[in-house]
């Protein structure tokens, strides 16, 4: 059942009862915990051998968890009515609830509804478990703002101040139909078949509130976000992240990732929320290819084989960019890529990425559309991010390879507790 | 299917050196040196002819180089330096009969280390050690003659253009536009390694970052084939701007290519950057998105990496005569294909062609580019 299209009286759907509108506040919390006790038994028994990952908290999850497995929504708005986006928002907390937990979408499910209406759940994760799904959702400086300035949901007045619109950085070529967006989802799973759905399920939710905008599949988790986790490599070839924040380091958490309360004054809604900045970055993979070992770790400044950063070590060594070797130049050239994104030229800045892998076929010339699907979680991204990027993009040789061809900033709304939605940060 | 063969043989390597920090699947026969502040180990002293495979693993507390050295202790047969502490690197050349000297040099100060080191003979033959030498010195010499020639050519028809440009000749600058650059795109990576030169001259709108001032070719592209609408275009006063620090940024490429030296992997790194350049801008048709004469830069771009090759021809043959041959054949059927479109004194535009051209130029470029990004390492060897 849509309730986008739901008539009222044809029945109550446990989504409505659960967590309703504004009016039904009070049923919100009993409604909550009617879904975790719901998914308490198979959470319990999977949490053991993980595979649940706890959707209700005082951030949201997805940030530092480490799923495989990506697939990114980003969507328009295309009501004017404040009443039908704030109930999207709750009907999209219930599924998103259900699902994370391993849980069919809506009352009856995928088989367990009336037999001559549509499965409420599109059924394609029946028996698939919950692959550790996460669902996280991000709003964009166009949800409260259109392009002249106009307020379009009451909201204006909430508009985060770093929530801005990211400037053209240099050999930008983004597609406007990858980039921005009112709203996001990240989904993230250890199973690309469940993030799908959970991606798939919502849209469908938002028929006639929301459409969607743009959607990237991505694979092969770049940048570990855990101690226990082996660095991925990128379609480079090379190890991405490892100088990562990782979910064990809380203190780096809160200084560099979660927004803090008092950090804006205009938005503390959005305290224990974060920024999410997407990046669709093409590698040109088939020059690349044809590029000497040698070149690629001067570009890089780390070996391939083991990640460890020219100036010698093993991968976790700290870099040493005073180090020299003949002729007095650096073993880590001064355009290298480990250089420019190091935290010691960019004013101490650190960002946590968990970037995905991805391809969408090929481009017409032979060639694989593929690259890195960017996305970095920042407490502020005009200090942490844009100086960043227009240093790498200016200076980094390994621009030669990429192009930017995708961008979006979304605020990452604050975790959602037991009992509340993703609307409250928002409207309450 | 094929694939799985060897992942299967490889895939116990792996595991036993998975606690290493260096797990390339270097083959069994290569020869282990390690380089520590005080020592240099060698596997082994001995090697029979042909290709040697030397794995130098620094475990000392410096910067370390390793050479092998002919008999006499100074003439080098192959070097691999700038290995940080605990970092391994591959050195791979091609050796006869005899007896040579191995140096490491942690801190890279003095003489090093030194041991000797014998090839035995394999019965496999192996060309003179180092006789493609003298080829590469004259490989060398002759493309900086081409750099030079190139750059000078550049600035005569630069000087030309901008005069054009300033008087505001928009036909006749547009006429000379394409064929200026062909001068440049010739030499594209020499020009590209001035970073300062290299922006101010080539630049496109795109790679500029926000506030940041557009100059060079690029820039009077767009004014001389200006947007339908949503443009400005260029006072007079602008133009003679525009038009003066394009002539004297060319003048100072000019001044800087007579003191270059290149190394022959200059050359082939070069010739293999020419094409990707081809594949990532002019088969893209986003060199000149204003002018639309892509394959006039196209076509100066395989001109400059079709003579790295040739000058590099003579010492590939005595290494490599298959990939030679390889290449001249790609070379010839990529003119071809770029031939078909030749229109008068140049080409037809980007824009005329159709997606189904542009994909077949795209495989003729690819299909040169894969074989040519294995000329540096054949001829350098």
């Amino acid at each position: 059942m849509n309730t986008g299209t739901a008539a009222p009286g044809s029945g109550i759907s446990r989504r409505r009862l659960l967590v309703g509108g504004a009016g039904l506040a009070g049923a919100g919390a009993a409604g909550a915990l009617a879904v975790a006790s719901l998914a308490g038994g198979d959470a319990a028994a999977q949490a053991t051998g993980g595979g649940v990952v706890p959707f209700h908290g005082v951030h949201q999850a997805g940030v530092v968890t480490r799923q495989d497995r990506l697939y990114f929504a980003s969507f328009d708005v295309i009501t004017d009515d404040p009443g039908e986006l704030h109930r999207l928002l709750d009907d999209w907390t219930v599924a998103a609830a259900q699902m994370t937990a391993g849980l069919e979408a809506g009352e009856y499910g995928a088989v367990g509804g009336p037999y001559l209406a549509p499965p409420e759940d599109t059924g394609e994760a029946l028996g698939l478990p919950a692959a550790n799904l996460t669902i996280t959702v991000g709003v964009g400086r166009s949800l409260f703002v259109d392009g002249d300035g106009r307020d379009r949901f009451g909201l204006a007045a909430r508009l985060p101040s770093a929530l801005i619109d990211l400037p053209h950085f240099p050999a930008d070529d983004l597609d406007p139909a990858r980039s921005g967006g009112d709203l996001c989802v990240q989904a993230c799973a250890d199973d690309p078949q469940v993030a799908f759905h959970a991606v798939r399920n919502l849209a469908r939710i938002g028929f006639g509130v929301v459409s969607l905008r743009w959607s990237q599949l991505g694979f092969g988790r770049t940048s570990s976000t855990s101690t226990s986790q082996a660095t991925p490599r990128n379609l480079f070839g090379f190890k991405d992240g490892t100088a990562n924040i990782k979910a064990e380091e809380v203190e780096e958490l809160d200084t560099h990732v979660w927004v803090q309360p008092g950090d804006d004054p205009g938005a503390e809604w959005l305290a224990g929320g974060s920024y999410l900045v997407a990046r669709r970055i093409n590698m040109h993979i088939e020059t690349w290819d044809r590029t000497s070992l040698a070149e690629q770790e001067t570009i890089v400044g780390r070996t391939k084989g083991s990640g460890a950063p020219l100036s010698g070590g093993d991968e976790f060594t700290e870099p040493d960019f005073a180090v020299t070797g003949r002729d007095d130049q650096t073993l880590i050239a001064e355009r290298s890529h480990v250089r420019l994104a190091h935290p010691t030229v960019n004013g101490g800045a650190r960002m946590l990425r968990r970037g995905y892998n991805f391809t969408d076929g090929s481009d017409g010339l032979g060639r694989l559309d593929a690259g890195l699907f960017f996305i970095a979680f920042v407490r502020d991204p005009r200090i942490q991010y844009v100086p960043m990027q227009t240093n790498l993009s200016r200076h980094d040789v390994m621009m030669e390879y990429l192009v930017h061809t995708g961008s979006a900033l979304f605020a990452a709304l604050p975790g959602v507790p037991d009992g509340g939605s993703f609307a409250d940060a928002l409207f309450d | 299917m094929n694939r799985s063969i060897p992942i299967l043989v490889v895939a116990p390597l792996v595991l036993l050196a998975a606690c290493t920090d260096n797990d390339t699947a270097s083959g069994s026969d290569s020869i282990a040196v390690t380089s520590t502040d005080d020592a240099c180990r060698l596997s082994t002293t001995e090697a029979p002819s042909g290709n040697l495979v030397f794995d130098v693993t620094n475990d000392g507390s410096e910067v370390t180089e390793f050479y092998l050295l002919a008999e006499d202790g100074l003439r080098i047969i192959g070097e691999v330096e700038n290995i940080g502490p605990g970092l391994t690197r591959q050195l791979v050349v091609t050796a006869g009969p005899g007896t040579y000297v191995t140096a490491c040099k942690p801190g890279m100060a003095g003489d090093g280390i030194r041991n000797e080191f014998t090839v035995t003979d394999s019965g496999s033959a192996v060309g003179p050690t180092g006789a493609a030498g003298d080829l590469l010195q004259s490989a060398t010499e002759q493309y900086h003659e081409f750099v030079e020639h190139e750059a000078e050519d550049l600035l005569e028809k630069t000087e030309e253009f901008a005069a054009l440009y300033t008087a505001g000749d928009d036909d006749g600058a547009r006429a000379m536009y394409a064929d200026a650059r062909t001068h440049w795109e010739r030499i594209e990576p020499v020009a590209e390694s001035f970073g300062d030169l290299d922006p101010r001259l080539d630049l496109r709108e795109a790679d500029l970052a926000e506030g940041e001032a557009w100059t060079g070719w690029h820039r009077i592209e767009k004014d001389l084939w200006p947007p339908a609408d949503g443009y400005t275009a260029a006072t007079a006063d602008e133009r003679a701007t525009l038009a003066d620090q394009l002539v004297a940024d060319t003048k100072e490429l000019v001044e800087r290519v007579e003191d270059l030296t290149f190394t022959p992997d200059q050359l082939g790194n070069g010739a293999k950057e020419l094409l990707d350049e081809v594949a990532t801008g002019k088969v893209t048709g986003e060199e000149e998105i204003w002018s639309h004469t892509d394959l006039w830069d196209f076509q100066a771009n395989v001109d400059g990496a079709r003579i790295a090759f040739e000058v590099l021809e003579p010492a590939l043959r005595t290494k490599d005569d298959a990939l030679a041959e390889e290449l001249k054949t790609r070379f010839a059927e990529l003119q071809a294909l770029l031939d078909q479109y030749r229109d008068g004194d140049g080409f037809v535009l980007y824009t005329d062609l159709s997606a189904d051209q542009v994909k077949e130029l795209s495989d003729a470029v690819n299909a040169l580019s894969e074989p040519l990004s294995r000329l540096t390492a054949a001829v350098v060897l």
